[in-house]
């Protein structure tokens, strides 16, 4: 069967449009993606702007790993994510898991298993720059 | 042994250098605890995932000469 699963580290803007035409295939009846949004706050605080650091070449076979383990759970045949690194303004996509199935039930239950697996296994630490001019890593408990 | 060590983010900041090579004896948890010390880093070693030439590996694994040792502290991407 024709499944292909990708993930890359972008560095320059995640073009959505693009990434969506990745997912195109005749087979499949649901196509859904997951955008993740640089947001204005955290904890309380105004965010100006993020950065996002990567030990590059773990975080690419782990998010390879991630896409192929979604690949073999759920019947999908297309996934394609990116996660960006270096500064990002509010606004921006920092995160985008596309993926195409025959039906939505694995196209949903894929999209989560991917977003919720890179968020807490790739090798990346955000930045957050506030409006006060103050600046730190976030390192979740 | 002669080994490279490679910090990212907040161990990044507090090292004051994005890399360094280290002569040591002994296992990844006492190589962390004397580097902390020189750093003065913050985060415990529970805290932190190891990784040994591109792989995350337990913290029991032997380290051997020219290995690349990466500390990764608690990680907040997407």
């Amino acid at each position: 069967m024709d499944v292909r699963a990708h993930f890359r580290l972008n560095d320059h803007g995640i073009d959505a449009a693009a990434l969506r035409r990745e997912l195109e295939d005749a087979h499949c009846g649901a196509v859904i993606a997951f955008d993740g949004v640089v947001r204005d706050h955290h904890d309380g605080r105004r965010v100006s702007e993020l950065r996002y650091e990567a030990f590059a070449e773990l975080a690419v076979s782990e998010g390879r790993a991630v896409v192929d383990e979604a690949a073999i759970k759920f019947a999908v045949r297309r996934i394609v994510c990116e996660h960006r690194i270096g500064l990002l303004g509010i606004g921006e996509i920092a995160v985008y898991v596309g993926v195409a199935a025959a039906h939505r039930e694995a196209a949903f239950a894929a999209c989560r298993y991917v977003i919720d697996e890179i968020k807490s296994r790739l090798p990346i630490w955000k930045h957050d720059h506030y409006a006060d001019g103050a600046a730190e890593w976030i390192h979740p408990d | 042994m002669r080994l490279s060590v490679r910090y990212f983010a907040s161990l990044r900041d507090a090292a004051g250098c994005d890399h360094e090579s280290i002569v040591h004896q002994g296992d990844a948890i006492s190589l962390y605890q004397r580097l902390a010390q020189q750093h003065r880093f913050t985060m415990p070693q529970s805290r932190i995932r190891l990784a040994v030439n591109g792989a995350l590996v337990p913290w029991v694994q032997a380290l051997g000469e020219g290995d690349e040792v990466v500390f990764l502290p608690p990680v907040s991407g997407g």
